[in-house]
């Protein structure tokens, strides 16, 4: 059976240094499946507009267009170059809570992301997505730095 | 459209006058003001006319009765369904893989932020100074009944709506009219569809941004001192261009994130003054009893209370009017019902529970004179309303009510009416919108002019005291309930299909929560 690994991309280079710790440590498993996700930031308890209400699902459309255009889907490409077994994921919601979900859903077995240096308001209160992906992941997570 | 062009040439005769000199203004104002009287005084009049004998008006029995009907027809949905309302607006019912789309949370604070604003601080003070106390139980109870109503329109409004390929939406009661109606082989349905969508755009231009930006005016005025107010409809018209036309979504999302704020801050400060007063809340709710079946006497006894409770809850929660059927059109949801059961919560929240705190301030803060010798309310000179302790009424009453336990507390109410009024103009210029768009068809010039039209209206609004446009835009809002209202006659069986299917499945355990 294949050893799954959820690989959490955002676009940027702590990003790319997650992928390609990743790959480093799948060509050292005999049948590893890289899952590469992206996670569009979103909360259900948001205020908008109507007219942003309206147009939400053709926003979300081209989001997750977008995302899969410049991250996943040439992450995969790459992965698959190296001659790996790869898919690509792009959802929205919370980062934390949706990489933990995604990768229970494919039976990942561990987690990757990069560390996130934003320094912010947010952060002191709230944590950061990976300080949160860390504290509540089930499977094990690695961070990148 | 002959009216819409007269309200056009009127706007840029206003404009052109302001820019000319006050003094001319003026005149230009009481031409306008001729003109419109003269014009829509029997529409107004016949729309907010008593019965005979009373001074009931008919138009508040209309929606009142419809929201009894609608509460009977589906067997008291807005208490069966409340406890899953609250979850459904909690997410428990949403796949997470439908994340990014319209929540059921949004759908609600976008439609209520149509609805709070002056109603809530201006309209129930009014209500209580004429009614007394006893206008708060009859609100309350109109409130209760008119979730029924927002149920049955807004789950038609999701049901009926048309989805274009773009992944964009259009909805609300006209598209219900025409569509519901077909579907049931009835005649008429376009023609109570385009009724509807010329009163909605007269209320859009009127009741929700002339109305809004005379009275955010008269609150920056009452703080900063008498000034044009011209000078405040071109900054609120820019800002609302800039919203609207523009697509500036920050001044949007600030607003949307500041006005909740605001609304939490009034609430806030209500419960803070009814915690510090908690002694008075048990002989504040006895006054409201006592008042709903005697009057205490206020004009009119307990029938006076009972309309002015009914009045305030039928023109403040909007339930039976077809404008949140607008709004809630734009969540996609695989359930048409489930957006009906969530906007259930709104004349909840607007009539029971915001009006409701408003009143018992107003009532403990003792503004209200009492006559110490029969206990009952003692009326003004007039004898039209009660008497106040510095004769304060409307938005006054309750600021002053407010200030005697918090003295700061008539500038942070001054800010909330104002930031109210702009959101109110920001939803009804979208509900205005898709009526037009409805009307002329979508399409991005055609858009434009409806969202130019809008933002010169609101510098209208500001500038003049234009009495009879205003009476006729609010005699538009209740013509549309007039016209909305019998359409839902008609289609209220479709929902209860809905609505007995959904019981039948979410009993079953077909209809589960998700895991979060």
């Amino acid at each position: 059976m294949a050893v799954k690994i959820v690989i959490g991309l955002d676009g940027t280079d702590t990003g790319e240094r997650a992928l390609a710790f990743a790959r480093n440590l799948a060509s050292q498993v005999e049948a590893c499946e890289l899952i590469c996700a992206y996670v569009v930031e979103w909360s259900p308890f948001t205020f908008q507009t109507a007219e942003e209400n309206a147009e939400r699902h053709k926003r979300r459309e081209e989001e997750i267009k977008v995302a899969n255009e410049r991250v996943v889907a040439p992450a995969v490409a790459s992965l698959e170059a190296a001659g790996f077994k790869a898919t690509g994921v792009v959802q929205h919601g919370d980062v934390a809570e949706t990489l933990n979900r995604i990768s229970n859903e494919h039976g990942g077995s561990q987690i990757i992301v990069g560390r996130v240096s934003n320094d912010g308001f947010t952060k002191r209160i709230f944590g950061s997505s990976t300080q949160n992906l860390v504290m509540h992941a089930d499977v094990p997570v690695t961070v990148v730095g | 459209m002959k009216r819409i062009t007269t309200l056009c040439t009127a706007a840029a005769v206003s404009l052109t006058a302001h820019a000319a000199s006050a003094q001319e203004t003026m005149g230009i104002d009481e031409k306008v003001n001729q003109v419109f009287s003269d014009a829509t005084g029997p529409f107004v009049s016949f729309i907010f006319a008593p019965f005979p004998g009373t001074e009931f008006p008919w138009i508040v029995m209309w929606l009142v009765v419809a929201a009894t009907l609608f509460s009977i027809y589906f067997g008291f949905v807005q208490f069966r369904f409340f406890g899953h309302a609250i979850g459904l607006v909690k997410g428990d019912y949403s796949d997470p893989k439908d994340a990014g789309e319209v929540s059921h949370f949004q759908a609600l604070a976008t439609a209520l932020s149509g609805t709070v604003g002056l109603g809530n601080i201006a309209g129930v003070a009014v209500a209580v100074g004429i009614g007394g106390p006893g206008a708060t139980f009859w609100m309350i109870l109109a409130g209760l009944l008119g979730m029924a109503s927002k149920f049955t329109e807004c789950t038609l409004g999701v049901k009926y709506r048309n989805e274009y390929p773009d992944g964009t939406v259009s909805g609300g009661p006209m598209y219900y009219m025409s569509k519901g109606f077909k579907e049931l082989g009835l005649p008429g349905g376009k023609v109570l569809a385009v009724l509807f969508s010329i009163f909605c755009i007269l209320g859009a231009l009127g009741g929700g941004n002339m109305f809004q930006a005379n009275q955010a005016h008269a609150q920056i005025s009452g703080i900063f001192g008498a000034y044009p107010g011209w000078i405040t409809g071109i900054v609120f018209a820019a800002v609302v261009f800039a919203v609207i036309v523009g697509g500036i979504k920050s001044i949007a999302n600030v607003t949307e994130k500041v006005v909740p704020f605001m609304g939490i801050l009034y609430v806030g400060s209500a419960l803070i003054i009814l915690i510090v007063n908690a002694d008075m809340i048990g002989w504040a709710f006895g006054q409201i009893f006592q008042g709903a079946f005697t009057g205490l006497g206020v004009a009119g006894g307990m029938v006076g209370a009972l309309i002015q409770g009914f009045k305030r809850a039928a023109f403040s929660n909007e339930a039976g009017v077809g404008s949140a059927a607008i709004a809630h059109s734009a969540v996609r949801t695989k359930e048409p019902i489930t957006e009906g059961f969530v906007s259930l919560l709104e004349p909840l929240i607007d009539t029971v529970i915001i009006c409701t705190m408003t009143a018992l301030v107003i009532v403990i803060s003792q503004q209200l004179i009492i006559d110490q010798a029969t206990g009952n309310y003692m009326l003004n000179e007039a004898g039209t309303a009660i008497a106040t302790v510095d004769g304060n009424t409307g938005v006054a009453l309750t600021s002053a009510a407010f200030a005697s336990s918090i003295s700061w507390f008539p500038y942070v109410l001054a800010i909330a009416v104002v930031l109210f009024a702009f959101s109110t103009m920001i939803s009804w210029s979208y509900y205005g919108l898709k009526a037009w768009t409805y009307l002329f068809g979508e399409g991005k010039v055609t858009e434009l002019i409806f969202k130019i039209i809008f933002c010169i209206f609101v510098v209208i609004g500001a500038a003049a005291s234009l009495g009879p446009v205003i009476d006729f835009s609010d005699a538009a809002i209740f013509a549309m309930a007039v016209v909305n209202i019998l359409a839902l006659y008609f289609l209220m069986k479709l929902v209860r299909q809905e609505l007995n299917s959904y019981a039948a499945r979410l009993k079953s355990g077909e209809i589960k929560k998700f895991e979060h």
